[in-house]
């Protein structure tokens, strides 16, 4: 009867149509082909061409469909009727939102600029909003970085010149042992993903380090569950055992970090701690051969990591000497730390010896000759098969800045970092803390800032400080409290700003961001503040402008809605200016444009940011007549230009054959729709490796247009900036620290990274308050915004509180059973469900599952508003108050990056209440709801 | 397996109806005229309502036509060649009972013999499945087959084989209650051959594949109260077996005692076949986290 | 046509491999796009955003912990199951209608919705859970094997494969033809011990897992002890050391 199966095209059309752009549904910005039918999308996939996902794509990038059609999108600019937090709007048409804005705008930027505070979410456009920012002249301009990963970022380019995910990746090709640590499972994450994939192929193993065993974690041939905010410890011990073992690359430290250079050992002197410098203000070193000092870089020069010298009765020591006194303390033995790491000895040990073995024993060369900065030609590429990632797990803490400085410094005593089978960094990186702007504040009415706002301070003279030393920055970046915030702070806007410190605003202007809801700690807290209003009945904060291009619980807080278009409906630019999509190999960037008209009244926002910046008469957006230079996004993406033959796309320049440099081609965005809306050019072969210390890579770096003059530089295994900061605080310098910040920096602000219990364990007692709670991000959603995708959202439509098996059978825990958490500053009532590979002092949930009834065009009793949660309750963006008056920010005490994984709670079993606490009442949709039934087919 | 109304409904009536179709096409009692009539309407009621019953469980009624073409391989095909059969031979054979007053003795058998296979058919559809260990065993057609025919042999007014079957389908019954409660066990089922990782250690479900619920959660994963269950057999019991016995036993058997026996058995029968389901275990709960005493994932907890 | 055929020419299906998949539920959403855009109704999702919404998926996830027998810490193991195309598939016998069927060409196992009446039948002979009724449209759904992609003229020849094995990240899942010993998926199962799922149930799946690899080994410190020696006993002698190696360099 097999005879008579069914006739079957096995060759449908696919499709009408393919046009190639970027995907938004994450952060990754992987390439989609988006097959469309009757102009309608039919379906999605990875573009196999595309250097970051190379065809693959994620949960969310094949789900884009139900975002582009998603019932939660906004329809038409909207103006605030009811009262703020109600939700209740009014239709506006575009005309009169961009008119009211102006009307708001105008008048602050001819008074006191600063009082626009303008900041972005999950921007993908911060050279364009910044430049508008610094356009409008306000100081108070950031992303979202401070309560990201700012930790990571900023101990990456102050260490080496760049950190992980867009600075760099492992060299998946030839690494054969993997290291990952606390990584959100969704960032980077096809790279990743593809990265683990070749490396399980080719049998290499993978040692994961994060308190969950999920994820990366569970494929990891190793896992250790740490305990959370020790990291720096453990990886101190690691050091530790490498150094005692003499198993560190002596040749490339000599060579190529600061590891030789000299430490002013001179008592009470203003250049304390600092390195010698010759009078061109270049380090020196004691050159081997010939034992004279000399600076690091000059030609032939053999830098000697254990020479001292002696000047006027003083001895310098180099800084390997000196790090090498740190480590090889039995503070950091493996026993000595094994109970706080949660990691036995024996452990830490087999770790170490695993990576000496990989980094020494299976070291290889490869024959590709190259010469270094001095004017040395090596024959031959050195490979160390050790590499290693970490993101947000370790960044998080208020530790965190000297964990990640000290992974970096594990990573160079191995010799891992740009060489084959190590680490390895994606142009425009590497790129020296030399190389980036320092942070700007200047402001004036009616004039542009004097530069950009957000950068790398090299010492006290960079703070964002007035000239009576108060904040000049409404989230107090850059200040003595948090000195090196390069990302800024957005959260610690709402709450200054409430509080009229450090001064009051006028407009709070947010692009997706949301803040009333899964992207602000104390949550309740700021729902308050951005509704709480003065004795004259006046919102405290005046007002507030909000770009979204969904119905999230933000929206219900703001007074305007600019409501944005969908990835598929827009264009933007991902550009080398900004957080591009390089790879290893290659330098990239790419492009999103409207492959589908929007079918509601909606603009993409920066396209909306240049009709305000034309209304505003912004210079930067107007010429000198006060006419409009460019009519909308698409517009700038192609005739802007930053520095002279430097737009934000590098490819396609000119004529259309010039990369990095060159004119402006009016044909431009044609050419990248062409390409599969992105543009690559590979690193020559000689250039590959050793990118910070290699002529071929500066030189091409400079032809790109990276930086405009080659510059080499040493790895800081010792970071000056930071010593700087200490010599501050000891009573050197003009700018003064205040008093009682004074024993924070000389703590904190180590050139060399030292290791301090999370700062909440010092402010709550850990004996009541005895378990971590951490929250991770799925791989199939990106922040709130999958619960609005039909698709997604059945697969994590709650979040339980996953409890460890110690804890689950010390409160009689059953499936079905729900938990009290208390922390210090509030409590949750919440699902609780077991998990085995967890460590055992911990427990953990989804991250922004929960949402706030109404939002996100969701039936009320959508189970992500009755049993999803959010953590967000528990954590305060202030420590509790310790008794002497103040109260200290919840955060890195380095960059200020928001400590979210510090929260020590309890848990107590408790009768299942109705629905989640606590629980707000719902928000009006200004959408409605979704259908009841879907059935997504364009065609059948 | 989720206790499906239509399916219950389905199975117990039809089974009833051919019971007692049964008993009709054997002569039992050799009924003509009037009394043919509502014997053969009360038969032909339940069989076809029950099977009416059924393609509301279908998601496209209107191609169940299509359901006759597989016999050669499909339980359920079988099933429909055989109550169509049974129901168009003893359709001519109530015809001439009813309007002849003529016993075609050898059509009466025939039907009896198909209504019979009907039966045993639809419990097939049933025993055969691997998937459900509790069904997958020759019991289960005997215990359908029985609980049909004790509840024909009831409403055919047959005093001694109705108690005679009673008897024999409350020891099926119980056989079928103690063997199915082992049998899942027996099997060898486990989440560890289900997923393969038994030689690694011992599985247990961690996360769902997704929170939201699916069909074959909806349908396979039903989950009742050991408690409730056992409450629910006791009922089912009494009802079903022990109280149409007493009935048929000492009352005398006339169309009232029969109707009154038949209903109280058949609120057993419900009860009985309402478990029938909810307490089979499909394997593929332990892909959603069932083992020993444990439940699989359900979306309405808060897990 | 719900008899199975003897045999088949080839014998397509998938590799999972345990020791790789992170549980992304990238194939989740790639089947989902694809199949409810082309092969015979829409996977309907139903209360789409509601209290309870149920949509037919043909690939999903399951997640596991497993603690290992002779102690040591908890192991997680990410699980995609869809369709395994059984050689002695028990869904395609029991149909009633024919609808259900096995190629003999190539071993795909399918579902022809112009003949299904929805009864259900398949998915309780389905050991798998691979089968979903769609609740709007009534038929039967389950993996086609992305029969309408692998011989598909309009795809480049690169993306004849099913849409789950295109967009997985991690390389975890692997397509081919078990019926030719030297294909990819037949050698990986030769090198990695691939196995079969439920094999008591006697389907023989065409589907293989590969079983992950051993875990947590990192114990036994013998081995690599010599590796982490230390070159001195004093902090001082470390000087001494690094001068001594740095002479040699």
């Amino acid at each position: 009867m097999s005879l008579s199966e069914p006739v079957l095209n096995t060759s449908p059309e696919v499709s009408d149509e393919v046009r190639k752009t970027t995907c938004y549904m994450c952060a990754c910005r992987c390439g989609i082909n988006v097959h469309l039918k009757d102009g309608k999308v039919a379906y999605i996939e990875g573009n196999r061409d595309h250097p970051v996902n190379k065809g693959v794509l994620c949960a969310k990038g094949s789900s884009g469909i139900m975002q582009v059609n998603a019932p939660s999108r906004l329809r038409a600019p909207l103006k605030r009727t009811g009262p703020r937090g109600s939700g209740e709007f009014e239709e506006i048409s575009w005309d009169e939102a961009l008119e009211l804005a102006t009307s708001w705008l105008d008048p602050v930027r001819k008074s006191a600029p600063e009082k626009l505070a303008f900041f972005t979410g999950r921007d993908q456009s911060q050279s364009f909003t910044s430049f508008w920012a610094q356009n409008f002249g306000t100081p108070n301009y950031a992303a979202h970085g401070g309560f990201c990963s700012v930790n990571m970022a900023t101990a990456g380019i102050y260490t080496m010149g760049g950190a992980f995910w867009e600075f760099g990746q492992p060299d998946w090709e030839r690494t054969k042992l993997f290291m990952i640590f606390g990584v959100a499972e969704d960032h980077d994450s096809n790279p990743i993903k593809m990265g683990l994939g070749k490396l399980k192929a080719r049998g290499g193993k993978v040692i994961g380090v994060n308190p969950i065993r999920s994820g990366y974690n569970a494929i990891a041939d190793e896992w250790v569950g740490i305990t959370p905010g020790t990291d720096g410890l453990f990886i101190s011990a690691l050091i530790h055992v490498l150094l005692k073992a003499g198993k560190i690359d002596l040749t490339y430290l000599a060579q190529f970090t600061n590891a030789p250079c000299l430490i002013n050992a001179t008592p009470g002197s203003p250049e304390e701690g600092l390195l010698l410098r010759d009078n061109d203000d270049k380090t020196l070193v004691i050159d081997r051969a010939s034992g004279t000092l000399q600076p690091f870089d000059k030609e032939g020069v053999n830098p000697d990591l254990a020479a001292s010298v002696d000047m006027d009765g003083v001895t310098h020591k180099t800084v390997f000497q000196h790090l090498a006194d740190q480590f090889l303390s039995d503070d950091f033995s493996p026993e000595a730390v094994a109970e706080r790491c949660g990691v036995a000895a024996g452990r830490i040990k087999a770790i170490a010896a695993e990576l000496a073995r990989v980094a020494f024993e299976e070291a290889f060369e490869i024959d590709q000759p190259w010469t270094d900065f001095r004017g040395k030609r090596h024959e031959k590429m050195q490979g160390r098969p050790v590499s290693f990632h970490a993101m947000r797990g370790i960044s998080a803490h208020s530790n965190g800045f000297q964990t990640c400085r000290t992974l970096h410094i594990l990573q160079i005593l191995l010799g891992t970092v740009e060489v084959p089978g190590g680490f390895r960094f994606k142009p425009p990186y590497p790129k020296p803390v030399e190389a980036h702007p320092t942070p700007h504040c200047h402001s004036k009415p009616d004039c542009p800032l004097d530069g950009p706002h957000l950068g790398f301070v090299r010492g006290p003279a960079d703070l964002a400080l007035k000239e009576d030393g108060t904040p000049a920055r409404i989230d107090k970046a850059f200040t003595w409290d948090n000195p090196l915030s390069a990302h800024g702070l957005m959260h610690m806007v709402i709450s200054n700003a409430h509080a009229g410190d450090p001064y009051k605003i006028d407009t709070l202007f947010l692009y997706m961001a949301n803040m009333a809801w899964n992207s602000s700690m104390n949550t309740r807290g700021v729902m308050e503040m951005l509704t709480d209003k003065d004795e004259n009945g006046d919102y405290v904060i005046p007002r507030i402008i909000y770009s979204d291009a969904y119905s999230s619980e933000m929206v219900a807080y703001a007074d305007l809605i600019l409501p944005d278009a969908t990835y598929l409906e827009r264009h933007d630019c991902i550009s080398l200016l900004d957080r591009p999509i390089c790879e290893a190999d290659a330098a990239a960037d790419a492009i999103r444009w409207p492959v589908i008209e929007p079918d509601r009244d909606v603009r993409g926002f920066q396209s909306v940011l240049v009709d305000l910046g034309a209304r505003l008469k912004l210079p930067g957006f107007t010429n000198e007549k006060g006419e409009p230079l460019y009519t909308d996004y698409a517009d700038y993406m192609v005739n802007h230009m930053r520095r002279p033959g430097i737009g934000p796309l590098a490819g396609f320049r000119g004529n259309g054959t010039e990369s990095g440099r060159g004119e402006v081609n009016p044909n431009q965005l044609e050419r990248y729709i062409e390409n599969g809306s992105f543009f690559i050019e590979h690193v020559p072969a000689e250039a590959t490796f050793y990118k910070p210390w290699n002529s071929a890579y500066q030189k091409w770096a400079v032809d790109l247009g990276f930086y405009d003059k080659p510059q080499p530089y040493l790895f800081q295994l010792y970071v000056e900036p930071l010593r700087r900061m200490q010599l501050a605080a000891e009573g050197h310098g003009d700018r003064q620290p205040p008093d009682h910040l004074r024993k924070q920096i000389m703590d904190h602000l180590t050139p060399f990274p030292v290791w301090h219990p999370p700062l909440e364990d010092a402010s709550v007692d850990t004996e009541d308050y005895p378990v971590h709670a951490l929250t991770q991000r799925p791989m199939a959603m990106y922040h709130s915004w999958g619960s609005q995708n039909a698709w997604l959202r059945q697969i994590h439509g709650r979040n339980p509180l996953y409890v460890p098996t110690k804890i689950w059978k010390e409160n009689g825990f059953e499936d079905g059973d729900w938990a009290r958490v208390t922390s210090v500053h509030g409590e949750i009532t919440v699902p609780v469900a077991h998990m085995a590979g967890l460590n055992e002092n911990t427990v953990w949930t989804w991250n922004a599952i929960g949402k706030r009834k109404g939002a996100w065009a969701l039936d009320e009793d959508a189970p992500e508003a009755t049993k999803g949660f959010l953590l967000n309750h528990l954590i305060h963006e202030l420590l509790p108050p310790n008794g002497d008056g103040l109260r200290w920010s919840n955060s890195d005490p380095v960059t200020g990056q928001a400590a979210w994984f510090d929260l020590r709670v309890k848990i107590e079993k408790v009768k299942a209440p109705p629905e989640s606490q606590p629980a707000f009442s719902a928000l009006k949709s200004p959408v409605g709801t979704g259908p009841a039934t879907v059935r997504q087919k364009v065609t059948s | 397996m989720h206790p499906a109304p239509s399916v219950i409904i389905f199975t117990v009536l039809s089974g009833l109806g051919f019971g007692l179709l049964t008993f009709l096409g054997l002569g039992l009692p050799e009924a003509t005229g009037w009394a043919a009539f509502f014997y053969f309407a009360a038969g032909f009621a339940l069989a076809v309502g029950g099977l009416l019953a059924a393609t509301f469980h279908l998601g496209n009624p209107q191609r169940a036509l299509k359901a006759f073409t597989q016999w050669q391989t499909s339980w359920l095909s079988r099933e429909a060649w055989l109550s169509t059969a049974a129901l168009i031979v003893l359709g001519v054979y109530a015809f001439a009972a009813i309007f002849f007053n003529a016993s075609i003795t050898v059509l009466g058998w025939l039907g009896a013999l198909l209504s019979l296979a009907t039966v045993v058919a639809t419990a097939m559809i049933y025993a055969q499945l691997k998937t459900v260990p509790r069904w997958n065993h020759w019991l289960t057609p005997l215990h359908l087959l029985t609980i049909s025919l004790a509840g024909g042999a009831m409403l055919a007014q047959q005093a001694g084989a109705a108690a005679m079957l009673l008897l024999f389908a409350g020891a099926v019954q119980i056989f079928h209650w103690a063997l199915g409660d082992r049998r899942f066990e027996e099997r060898g089922h486990t989440i560890e051959t289900a997923t393969g990782l038994g030689d690694r250690g011992k599985a247990r479900l961690f996360e769902p594949p997704h929170t939201g619920s699916n069909y074959l959660l909806k349908e396979m994963a039903f989950v009742v109260g050991r408690k409730h269950a056992q409450k629910l057999r006791l009922i089912s019991f009494a009802a079903m077996i022990v109280l149409p016995l007493v009935i048929v036993l000492l009352l005398p058997m006339n169309p009232f005692t029969a109707v009154i026996a038949t209903l109280i058995y058949l609120a057993g029968a419900f009860a009985s076949r309402w478990l029938f389901f909810a307490e089979a275990q499909h394997v593929v709960s332990l892909y959603y986290g069932a083992s020993g005493s444990n439940p699989p994932y359900q979306p309405s907890l808060s897990r | 046509m719900t008899r199975l055929p003897e045999t088949t020419q080839k014998k397509l299906g998938l590799v999972i491999d345990l020791d790789t998949c992170v549980g992304c539920h990238a194939c989740v959403t790639a089947c989902k796009g694809w199949n409810t855009e082309n092969y015979g109704a829409p996977l309907s999702d139903t209360d789409a955003y509601g209290s309870e919404p149920v949509g037919t998926f043909l690939n999903r996830i399951h997640s596991y912990e497993v603690e290992p027998t002779g102690g040591g810490c908890s192991q997680t193991v990410h699980f995609p199951k869809s369709c395994l195309h059984c050689e002695d598939a028990p869904c395609v016998t029991v149909c009633p209608t024919g609808a259900s069927y096995k190629r003999s060409e190539d071993g795909i196992v399918l579902v022809n919705e112009d003949a299904c009446i929805g009864c259900g039948l398949c998915a309780w002979a389905c050991p798998y859970g691979a089968r979903e009724l769609d609740l709007a449209a009534g038929v039967m759904k389950k993996c086609t094997l992305c029969v309408d992609r692998i011989y598909n003229e309009n795809l480049p020849e690169e993306d004849r494969v099913p849409a789950c094995v295109r967009t997985c990240p991690a390389g975890a899942r692997h397509f081919g033809d078990f019926a030719d010993p030297e294909s990819n998926v037949s050698k990986l199962t030769a090198e990695r011990g691939g196995i079969d799922l439920m094999p008591e149930q006697g389907t023989k799946p065409v589907n293989k897992y590969l079983p992950p690899r051993p875990k947590d080994q990192m114990k036994d410190m013998d081995v690599l002890t010599p590796l982490i020696e230390p070159v001195c006993e004093e902090p001082k002698g470390f000087l001494a050391w690094l001068d001594k190696r740095l002479e040699a360099l």
